[in-house]
């Protein structure tokens, strides 16, 4: 595993970015995620975005499917690519310190 | 990545100058995937758990790791005879050459198949044939050294087990049996892709690939429940692990969780509420067995086997009659070809018997599970739905045979007959590339992660353009199609080779045509589109602007 030094902290990442641990997200890590996915800044729709994802995934153990994401937060799926340019999993799910999904997805 | 028409102007089938044997294997970045993680394995109790990369000069193998390959293999030569006959009778007559669609998208001639196995064939000979053992490199034999192996895990990840090639062999040898040895080779030095290891651990643990826990998989199905009456006006109430139930109902977890496979999942929804409220047929959900794939299937007969139990342990709990099987595509070959030897027979359950229409599905004898298309289709047949198929009226569907259902378990007829109930046009792709002879998407067998994105735009080029072909010709808009793992890689790949065209599962349709006791007047398909205004022709329709899908 790689890992990456930002603002004093350090992250163990895997080959997509995202992070090891769920419970090692932070307002730093958040900052790092806004570096790498080419995000001016993050804003009251991003922090949403994450606050949902980070609490359907304590309450899960998984990311919601984009459907609920979009439900929830009211966002359409095009919004939501409008603020993470890699989109729902890739860019917001990686912001929140969720892991990927996998299987047949 | 460059586009589709670049990418199909630079294709080239000339070989490289030097022998194969003496043409270094390079790993091409975007034609592989990640390396397992060992967490992943920890959990199956797989050996030689660790953090590597394929880019790694270091692999971390144990001392002894060509004592552990060639005892592998001598203990494989000994219990599957399909394993020995491959290795022996092979005469290199090129039939399966060009038929592989990975060598028709990279030009790369290991991926032909002929050669895929000779990978390990030379090794076979290497070891265990007299000639190869006297002859040596003219004899086709080769020592097994770590650029072979690192040569086996580039390729053997390369091929997606489709079984396009085997359809060609006179000698009938199925070249994904050998990839599925090569891979389970491998195994053995815990030397996986983490997107078959992820979805193995996460199915042992939770009961399906996604990792989703019961009290999640209901809330995702009560979610739907919602999404379906907003469209219908009727509330479908679904049943979880429900002791006594008629069927068990298993589809595969990507269904649940990612789109278009959504819709398909909806439909499944919609359909046992229908046989519930109109011929009193109860079908339960499992939130145990909750995954119809085995990525098993991808990793060793061993982890196939521990996977696949659970379907049965669950029908023998619940005490069901026997087990429908929805859309998933490896899951039938798992169960058509490995089942009754590996956990069968199930004896405690029934033979099945449709109880709506009498029909005995004679094929489902021993393995006790029925496809839901051969379900849906028998249905049809004895007019137990109830069907307008003109509000499908403004999708133009062809049909992409998935591997596994058509090669691996015959499912040929059914798709097609029920989509021709349920749908008003209907185009074949050519006859070369459908049934049988198939084309693959490019991305089964556990290679439809994100990183290997140019092997599967690639791979995916012959089925990409039969249905490009298609839309071209007929205006075809919908790839229907019976696999989970193509209901999630279809769309990327349509995006590139037939941007214009959509993908769903065959439930999807049945579930839109069908005439729900209750209903509301229906405007909306089940994805929120509206449904062909009845005072438009389809094919003037079609050509607007304002057809769905056309802006943006």
């Amino acid at each position: 595993m790689e890992t990456v030094e930002f603002m004093g902290k350090t992250f163990s990442v895997d080959e997509d970015g995202f992070i090891d641990e769920f419970d090692n997200y932070c307002p730093e890590w958040e900052q790092w995620v806004k570096t790498v996915e080419g995000i001016e800044e993050i804003n009251d729709e991003h922090r949403k975005l994450v606050v949902v994802l980070r609490d359907y995934y304590e309450k899960n153990g998984i990311a919601p499917m984009v459907r609920i994401l979009s439900k929830s937060t009211g966002f359409k799926l095009k919004h939501i690519y409008e603020l993470f340019p890699s989109g729902p999993g890739k860019g917001a799910c990686k912001m929140a310190g969720l892991p990927k999904p996998t299987g047949c997805v | 990545m460059i586009d589709s028409k670049e990418r199909a102007s630079k294709l080239s089938y000339l070989p490289p100058k030097t022998d194969w044997m003496d043409t270094p294997t390079v790993y091409k970045e975007g034609m592989y995937c990640y390396a397992a993680k060992p967490s992943r394995l920890e959990y199956m109790d797989a050996p030689y758990p660790k953090d590597w990369s394929c880019m790694d000069e270091d692999w971390q193998l144990p001392e002894n790791w060509k004592e552990i390959i060639l005892e592998g293999m001598k203990e494989r030569l000994e219990k599957y005879r399909t394993f020995k006959i491959f290795m022996d009778i092979c005469v290199r007559c090129g039939a399966c050459a060009d038929k592989c669609h990975f060598f028709i998208g990279t030009g790369d001639p290991k991926n032909m198949p002929v050669l895929r196995a000779e990978l390990l064939r030379s090794v076979y000979r290497n070891n265990f044939t007299k000639a190869g053992k006297i002859l040596g490199r003219i004899g086709g034999a080769r020592e097994l050294t770590i650029d072979v192996l690192k040569e086996w895990w580039y390729y053997f990840f390369q091929c997606t087990e489709c079984r396009r090639c085997s359809v060609f062999c006179p000698y009938g040898i199925d070249t994904a049996e050998i990839t599925i040895i090569g891979r389970e080779l491998l195994n053995l030095l815990g030397l996986n892709i983490d997107w078959i290891a992820a979805p193995v651990a996460f199915c042992f643990r939770t009961g399906n690939h996604m990792g989703i826990q019961p009290h999640a998989f209901v809330d995702m199905l009560d979610f739907f429940t919602d999404e379906i009456e907003n469209v219908t006006g009727v509330r479908m109430e679904q049943t979880f692990n429900k002791k006594g139930a008629d069927l068990l109902f298993i589809c595969p977890s990507g269904d649940v969780f990612g789109d278009p496979g959504t819709f398909t999942c909806m439909g499944y929804m919609i359909l046992m509420h229908y046989l519930r409220e109109v011929h009193g047929l109860d079908c339960t959900w499992s939130t145990y067995a909750s995954e119809g794939g085995n990525f098993g299937l991808f990793t060793s007969h061993e982890t196939m086997k521990r996977l696949n139990a659970k379907m049965y342990a669950e029908a023998e709990r619940l005490k069901v009659k026997w087990i429908l099987g929805a859309e998933c595509g490896h899951m039938w070959r798992v169960i058509n070809q490995y089942m009754v030897t590996m956990n069968g027979p199930a004896d405690f359950l029934e033979e099945p018997v449709n109880p709506l229409t009498g029909t005995k599905f004679e094929n489902a004898k021993a393995t006790k599970m029925v496809h839901i298309t051969e379900f849906l289709s028998d249905l049809i047949q004895h007019k137990k739905l109830d069907l307008d198929p003109s509000r499908n009226d403004r999708l133009k569907v062809t049909f992409h045979d998935s591997c596994n259902p058509a090669r691996g378990a015959g499912i040929l007829e059914e798709p097609r007959h029920v989509i021709k109930n349920v749908c008003n046009h209907f185009y074949e792709m050519p006859r070369n590339c459908i049934r049988e002879q198939t084309f693959c998407c490019g991305c089964g067998s556990g290679l439809n992660a994100g990183e290997d994105m140019e092997l599967r735009m690639t791979g995916g080029m012959p089925r990409g353009n039969a249905v490009r072909y298609v839309n071209e010709l007929h205006g075809v808009n919908t790839l229907a199609c019976i696999c989970a793992i193509d209901r999630a890689v279809l769309p990327t790949l349509m995006g590139y080779w037939a941007p214009e065209v959509d993908v769903c599962g065959i439930s999807e349709l049945v579930a839109n045509a069908l005439i729900i006791p209750g209903e509301k007047e229906k405007t909306e398909n089940l994805r929120g589109e509206p449904i062909l205004r009845k005072d438009v022709e389809p094919d003037e329709w079609y050509t607007r602007p304002d057809f769905p899908g056309r802006e943006e």
